[in-house]
């Protein structure tokens, strides 16, 4: 048990402490409580990022379940320093948030520590973990963590609707994973990501490569919130936004973007890969950007900016692919610079990001809503907020001089780069791709300033506030100011992170690009001169501002149509359907009638028989070992068919009881022929006392009426019966025809006088050599005599049987 | 013989299946009652008929024939007998408590 296993397990532990206490203690915030041990964490990160950065990265390793290979083994690396000093880091602030946030009095705050602490170790076990195996269960325990954290508020309908959106559309991602996860342990032999990253050379032409790369990829689409799977993020928006900043901006989104560059060395370097991971991100960046201007809730509007910023992120980190194609040649650096980007614009998100949820949660708690047409004029009310909104915002515009501007310039450098390779068809479709990402970026511009100066400028609307505006107390500005003041820090200080943190991640994303003990060299610059770069950036505010100019007079992209056929409405149709769809099938053959289920049973034994004796090359009757008949058996025979085949047209209940008595005698005669006096006794005596029984009962019978059926259900049953007879028919030809191998009762006719000295073999069977049937067949008329006395006796008591 | 016997077993199966499938509680009881026949006789039959005397050794014959089956058969007809009385009282305490003995008005409750 290393501390890293320690780190990621502490949480999980911690959170049954807590809630104990929350539900003890009702006097201290449970917060207090949590809040150190992300602190903690957050520390122990901090202090091994030397170690990564001289070593790579340290692994350690427990047997869980050796015999499947599965072990509880954890890696640090560059990658999962990265996301672990996020999760804690970010963690501990949210935390802090949170106990100003949530009220003690009003809410069950040691529910939502609990829940927040389980999502805190299962993200962590997600980043550090080695075992596929184990990595798929900490993922799935992030998407339970996040269900319990949208219906926090379970008592309302849209949050409880979102946690189930959210819940169905992850898990069917992480399902596939899981799919995907056990095509590459069949393929590389390994559950070890850092074996099968070794392995990378020679699974690339297994024919479960690609199955296996699309497998995986849909997890990391439906949990980071790609087009088409975003729709869930939106609907998420429910939660308390402490959860909205944690999980879903800065650290459960970003599970699906960990994925892609923890597998970029098994997968990079394939077409299939590169268009899909920035086809991908490219779509939702454009989609979640021009969404985002038409919302009017200030979350549903962070929501689609959350999702266009991790489109950005996947599509970079899909340029960044490239790299692989050009491995081993000189400009393999060149191109790494897209993955750099990615790593970088990655950190910069979760911290403006994380700000500008925290800046909604503060309005939205000083003012009571969050809708932008009924905010507005608060800069003076609240003017710390005002700056955050305003640094969080510009940053996510990619405004200088904030790190948004940094890593938004190395972003264009990258789709420039990327127009300019001319293979895998991107010499036809290369030009696209800076296109739709400079469009993206001015809808990006336009919905950053709707932000702040929405909320925050024109005219101050009091009647429309529920509460009196004023700003927020200290603590709940306090974390947000330490990510606005990273945000600053960062746009000034690149070098802070790109040494400590870049470097070590870009070594994870691209371990194949360096040889032994070299190491990338990350130099974020800010000012390149004058570039192509800093011209898009220009005309990025130049018409982002003149669309902010309309926006406001016509009303742009709000039409009919689009609100019409939204993926939503898809979602909820398609998901109706399904139920409708599948309540109408059960509907169809689940009639409740017994006639129709007899029915399916009999077809099926017919259709099964007939399938096997056709496939088995027909039936072979071998009349040769069959008796002759005599007189009297043929006497009995057409009797007892006689008797039988009258039956169903009978329609005097008294004739039908003495027609099956008759047919019953008739089989004691077979029995008398056939040499079984036994059987004969027992089969005369059981019938007399069978047709006593329904001769007593007689009187009470109700009268067999003529059936009123409809010809087809006469049919139907003849077609069936006479299909039923024929095939017992041939079973029993077929049996009686071909013995397989010698019967085994010469044994009892043998053994029966010296082993049980008794004369009458049948009798001695049944209980000498074969007891154990007699014993349990008495006891089932035992069962049988109790149940009748039951059922005649237990008549009074009608609340016993339910009707009462 | 055993073909005239399967010919008889089939049809002690198809009109016992017919009465299964028809409405009224009385026929399903006659119908199982028929099945079970059939069943005992397919037993019979397919370990062949009169090869040689009753299974009692004091007959001193050369030739017996299969007493497993019959053992099996005895077991069986007693086991039906319980449960066919059983049924039936079943059916006469439904019918006299439900006032009906249609099955297809047997149907149970739609939530159900």
């Amino acid at each position: 048990m290393s501390l890293l296993h320690i780190a990621i397990l502490a949480p999980l532990l911690y959170a049954a402490v807590a809630g104990m206490f929350g539900l003890k203690v009702k006097r201290l915030h449970t917060g207090w409580i949590v809040l150190p041990l992300p602190v903690v964490i957050f520390a122990y990160f901090l202090s091994r990022i030397p170690v990564v950065q001289q070593k790579g990265g340290e692994l350690y390793e427990i047997p869980w379940i050796p015999s499947l290979n599965i072990q509880f083994s954890v890696v640090l690396d560059g990658l999962s320093l990265l996301f672990s000093l996020l999760i804690s880091g970010i963690g501990m602030l949210v935390v802090l948030y949170s106990i100003y946030y949530m009220d003690k009095k009003k809410e069950a705050v040691h529910r939502f520590y609990v829940y927040l602490l389980l999502f805190m170790g299962a993200m962590l076990g997600v980043v550090l973990s080695d075992n596929m195996m184990v990595l798929y269960g900490f993922w799935e325990l992030t998407s339970i963590s996040s269900f319990l954290l949208i219906a926090f508020w379970y008592h309302r309908e849209r949050s409880r609707y979102g946690a189930m959106k959210s819940m169905l559309i992850t898990v069917f991602g992480g399902l596939a994973m899981f799919t995907g996860f056990l095509m590459l342990s069949i393929m590389a032999d390994t559950m070890s990501v850092r074996e099968l990253i070794s392995q990378s050379a020679e699974i690339m032409n297994h024919s479960l490569f690609i199955p296996a790369m699309l497998l995986l990829l849909l997890g990391a689409f439906t949990k980071s919130a790609q087009f088409p799977f975003h729709i869930w993020l939106p609907d998420a928006m429910e939660a308390p936004t402490p959860v909205s900043a944690y999980l879903h901006s800065a650290t459960m989104v970003k599970a699906g973007i960990y994925l892609v560059a923890r597998f970029t060395p098994v997968f990079a370097g394939q077409q299939v890969w590169f268009w899909l991971v920035s086809g991908a991100g490219l779509c939702t960046l454009i989609y979640g950007s021009v969404k985002a201007v038409k919302q009017t809730d200030l979350k549903a509007l962070l929501a689609f900016s959350t999702i266009s910023q991790l489109g950005l992120i996947m599509s970079l980190f899909g340029l960044g692919s490239v790299s692989a194609y050009y491995s081993g040649t000189p400009e393999a650096l060149y191109y790494t610079k897209a993955t750099t980007a990615a790593i970088f614009h990655l950190i910069n998100h979760a911290t403006f990001k994380g700000a500008l949820f925290m800046v909604v949660g503060i309005v939205d708690h000083e003012t009571g809503t969050r809708d932008i047409r009924k905010l507005g004029g608060l800069m003076a009310l609240m003017p710390i907020t005002f700056t955050i909104a305003v640094i969080g915002a510009f940053s996510m515009a990619g405004l200088p001089p904030f790190n948004g501007f940094l890593s938004k310039e190395m972003f264009f450098t990258s789709v420039l780069n990327a127009a300019k390779l001319d293979f895998w068809s991107l010499d036809t479709w290369g030009v696209l791709i800076p296109v739709v990402a400079w469009v993206a970026s001015i809808f990006t511009f336009v919905y950053s300033m709707m932000l702040v100066f929405k909320t925050f400028r024109g005219t101050y609307k009091p009647k429309e506030l529920m509460k009196t505006p004023h700003e927020a107390p200290l603590g709940m500005l306090i974390p947000p100011v330490v990510l606005a003041s990273l945000v600053v820090i960062l746009g000034f200080f690149p070098g802070l992170v790109s040494h400590s943190l870049i470097e070590p991640a870009m070594a994870a994303v691209m371990p194949s690009l360096l040889s032994e003990g070299e190491q990338f060299d990350v130099h974020i610059t800010f000012w390149h001169g004058w570039n192509l770069e800093i011209m898009m950036t220009l005309g990025v505010i130049v018409f982002g501002f003149i669309i902010y100019q309309l926006l406001g007079r016509f009303r742009l992209l709000s039409t009919p149509l689009s609100d019409r056929f939204t993926l939503n409405r898809l979602y909820d149709r398609s998901l109706e359907a399904y139920n409708r769809g599948s309540r109408r099938i059960t509907k169809i053959y689940m009639t409740g009638s017994i006639r129709h289920y007899v029915i399916y049973i009999f077809a099926a034994f017919v259709l099964l028989l007939a399938y096997s004796i056709v496939q088995s090359g027909g039936l072979s009757v071998d009349v040769s070992g069959f008796a002759p008949i005599s007189f009297y058996e043929a006497v009995v025979i057409i009797a007892l068919i006689g008797s039988v085949l009258v039956l169903p047209f009978v329609q005097n209940r008294l004739i039908a009881i003495i027609l099956t008595g008759m047919s019953g005698y008739m089989v004691t005669l077979f029995f008398v022929l056939f040499r079984a006096p036994d059987l004969a006794l027992t089969q005369m005596i059981v019938e007399t006392v069978s047709v006593m029984l329904f001769l007593l009962c007689f009187y009470h019978l109700p009268k067999l009426s003529k059936e009123q059926v409809k010809p087809s259900f006469k049919w139907v049953n003849a077609v069936i019966s006479v299909a039923v007879g024929i095939m017992v028919t041939m079973l029993a030809l077929g049996a009686a025809s071909n013995p397989m191998f010698t019967a085994i009762s010469d044994y009892y006719l043998e053994q029966s006088k010296p082993l049980a000295g008794g004369k009458n073999v049948v009798n001695v069977i049944l209980v000498d050599f074969r007891g154990f049937d007699t014993l349990l067949e008495i006891m089932v008329l035992g069962i049988a005599a109790l149940g009748i006395y039951g059922l005649i006796k237990i008549d009074s008591g009608d609340e016993i049987l339910g009707f009462g | 013989m055993e073909l005239y016997m399967a010919i008889a077993i089939g049809v002690l199966f198809a009109v016992g299946l017919y009465l299964i499938l028809s409405k009224s509680l009385l026929r399903i009881i006659l119908g199982t009652s028929l099945l079970t026949h059939g069943i005992h006789l397919l037993l019979l039959t397919t370990a062949k008929l009169k090869t040689g005397a009753a299974p009692l050794l004091g007959e001193k014959a050369e030739a017996y024939v299969d007493p497993l089956p019959q053992a099996l058969i005895l077991t069986s007809i007693v086991i039906s007998f319980g449960v066919t009385s059983f049924f039936f009282v079943l059916a006469y305490k439904a019918y006299q408590r439900l006032g009906t003995d249609d099955m297809e008005e047997l149907r149970g409750n739609e939530d159900e």
